[in-house]
């Protein structure tokens, strides 16, 4: 089974990476879903520049919300921030009934069209699923082993900082996975309100009635976010196994 | 029943931030916007110069009380009463804005909530939050709270008491609309659910006993789970257009490539998984003694499984159901882009036409369904568990 799944894997890599270097070797495959001499191939821009784009996008958001939500998460697991705790949960919960669309949607008019309300929206989104894991793996450390940590006479910060954490890093790592995962579909939508990305690709099928571009466009987002959550996962097993080691 | 006096005590840190945040909205940011008509960039207004003096001052007052009890005091129920005054006296504050920037017979005029409105309403709404959460309330007070709140609200919105705000001059041009893209915004979410729980419930149940099946089965509903929504409604576009044109009868039933039916189908297999998975876990639950007991009452295999271990697997499977349902009032959103009609599509109308209003018309009734659905949910899911013990 790990093999067929590691070939599985490759060769989903390979389909990707051969489709956006040369797109029009498969324009044979799309052109039976065009209709009237449309191009099978999308042709108003960069395939590989959009999936770039659209890959930048999704991990500056991610990058800044990792930041942003394990510095929150470990602030109110501290003693001192514990009185944010509850309120943190009940609007970790909260949020995450929002929909990322809507979450998008009151964005552009503050900011406005382009980049900007699609970063908003994925950085507050992507938020969510990491600091509830980032709180989870600091509250269920092990009250022993920080008993232990304590008295080997770390400070408060060593223990947070050599025990906490990497216990935590897990669930950490999962959360980032999750939210990396959700961003990259909804980085598609960040098309509708301008912003560049492979939604960019499914819109111009969707408006111009072309089959093959929608087909084009969701198939690379969804292989990169299949093989993205593959990838991160391979990762997550990783860092896992080595620090079980040491 | 003894009135508790609140007690002062040191400052509350949360209450700091929040009563800073607030004086600071009230002071520097516009109260309302105001829009001689649709298109025209707005113009800032602030409290002072669009309520009488004594509206104004009454609002303030009302304001710094919430703010006092926010930083002072610590009893719940004292801090959750502040915050409601606080959000109805904004409410109304901003529903009379309105009303006096209005004149009278002008449908043409706009008048929206400005940041300072939003800003103090999320204050507020912090306040009231984190005072529930203190109180620790059980699931019937919960969904209580909730109905007070909706009724309120409906109330108010019956009454007319926000006509004059540009929401609802939005909703007033577009209200025929409206009710029939609510209706399928719900069709769509919840025939979805319904349609994945006659499928995924059976497939959980078969993954429990056939353990062989549960890797590949469940790993094959995760990834469809991570195809991103717009992609999966775009790719099912292609074969149910194929399926219209090949057999008549399919486009007869209303099955085309554009519309509802890619965006129900899409729906469907995304709520699999959790459902699914809830199931298979819901079952593993299930004592083994409860199971062996009951086969030695002489229960049939059938017997055992919808009158022990379905039952005792009910609430981490309506823990799956909630899962999806909230998920799919908020994806339904997406199927506007498709032509499968639901509240997105005033969202991405919206968002063309840069009318904010419009957005606001179809994004808040989605985020109000999906949280109600939430917390109905959850508080089902409280009692049974507490049932189950």
């Amino acid at each position: 089974m790990p093999g067929m799944a590691a070939i599985l894997r490759l060769a989903a890599l390979a389909l990707l990476l051969a489709f956006l270097l040369t797109p029009q070797s498969f324009a044979p495959l799309f052109a039976p879903l065009t209709q009237y001499g449309a191009p099978p191939i999308y042709d108003q821009g960069n395939l590989l520049t959009l999936a770039l784009a659209h890959l930048g996008t999704v991990c500056c958001a991610a990058a800044a919300s990792t930041l942003v939500a394990v510095g929150l998460g470990i602030l109110v697991t501290r003693p001192s921030g514990a009185q944010f705790l509850p309120l943190s949960r009940t609007l970790v919960n909260i949020g995450q009934t929002f929909p990322p669309v809507a979450v998008l949607a009151v964005t552009v008019p503050l900011v406005g069209f382009g980049e900007k309300p699609t970063l908003i929206a994925l950085f507050a989104y992507g938020l969510l699923p990491i600091f509830e894991n980032t709180i989870v793996g600091l509250q269920t450390c092990p009250a022993a082993v920080l008993e232990a940590a304590s008295g080997m006479g770390m400070s408060a910060r060593q223990r947070l900082l050599s025990v906490e954490l990497p216990l935590a890093l897990p669930l950490i790592l999962e959360g980032i996975r999750l939210s990396l995962v959700i961003n990259v579909g909804t980085a598609t939508i960040g098309s509708t309100v301008a912003a560049k990305g492979l939604g960019e690709v499914i819109i111009a099928g969707l408006l111009s009635n072309n089959n093959a571009f929608i087909l084009q466009g969701g198939l690379v987002t969804g292989l990169m976010a299949i093989l993205l959550y593959d990838a991160l996962a391979g990762l997550e097993r990783r860092i896992c196994r080595t620090a079980h080691l040491d | 029943m003894a009135l508790t006096v609140p007690r002062l005590r040191r400052l509350d840190p949360l209450g700091a931030l929040l009563a800073v945040a607030g004086a600071t909205a009230v002071m520097f940011l516009p109260f309302v916007i105001f829009k001689s008509n649709r298109v025209v960039p707005g113009d800032p207004r602030g409290l002072l110069e669009v309520l009488p003096a004594w509206a104004a001052f009454a609002c303030q007052a009302s304001l710094l009380l919430a703010a006092t009890a926010a930083l002072g005091v610590s009893n719940a129920r004292v801090r959750l009463g502040a915050a409601l005054l606080g959000v109805t006296v904004v409410a109304l504050a901003v529903a009379a804005a309105g009303d006096a920037l209005t004149p009278a017979g002008n449908k043409v005029v706009r008048v929206a909530p400005g940041a300072g409105v939003w800003v103090l309403l999320v204050c507020l709404g912090l306040l009231a939050t984190d005072a529930i959460t203190r109180m620790r309330p059980g699931p019937g007070r919960r969904v209580l709270f909730l109905a007070v709140f909706t009724a309120a609200a409906g109330l108010a919105l019956a009454h007319g008491t926000f006509d004059h705000l540009s929401v609802m001059r939005e909703y007033a041009v577009n209200a025929d609309r409206f009710a029939r893209e609510a209706r399928q915004h719900l069709w769509l979410a919840l025939g979805s659910l319904a349609a994945a729980v006659v499928v995924a419930l059976p497939i959980g149940i078969l993954c429990h006993r056939v353990p062989r099946l549960r890797a590949g089965v469940l790993g094959t509903l995760n990834v469809i789970q991570t195809i991103p929504s717009i992609a999966l409604f775009g790719i099912l576009m292609a074969p149910l257009g194929a399926l219209a044109g090949a057999v008549p009868l399919a486009a007869a039933l209303g099955i085309r490539g554009i519309g509802a039916a890619p965006a129900a189908v899409a729906l469907f297999l995304y709520s699999l998984l959790p459902i699914a998975a809830n199931t298979v876990a819901g079952l593993k639950r299930v004592p083994r003694a409860a199971v062996e007991a009951a086969r030695g009452m002489g229960m049939t295999n059938w017997q055992v499984l919808t009158g022990v271990e379905l039952l005792l697997a009910l609430p981490v499977i309506l823990t799956g159901i909630r899962i999806v349902l909230v998920q799919n009032i908020g994806m339904v959103t997406v199927a506007a882009l498709i032509g499968g009609g639901g509240l997105g599509t005033f969202v991405f109308q919206g968002i063309g036409q840069t009318a904010i209003d419009l957005v606001l018309l179809g994004a808040i009734p989605i985020v109000a369904l999906a949280f109600s659905a939430a917390v109905v949910l959850d508080a089902l899911v409280e009692v049974m568990d507490r049932a189950r013990q």
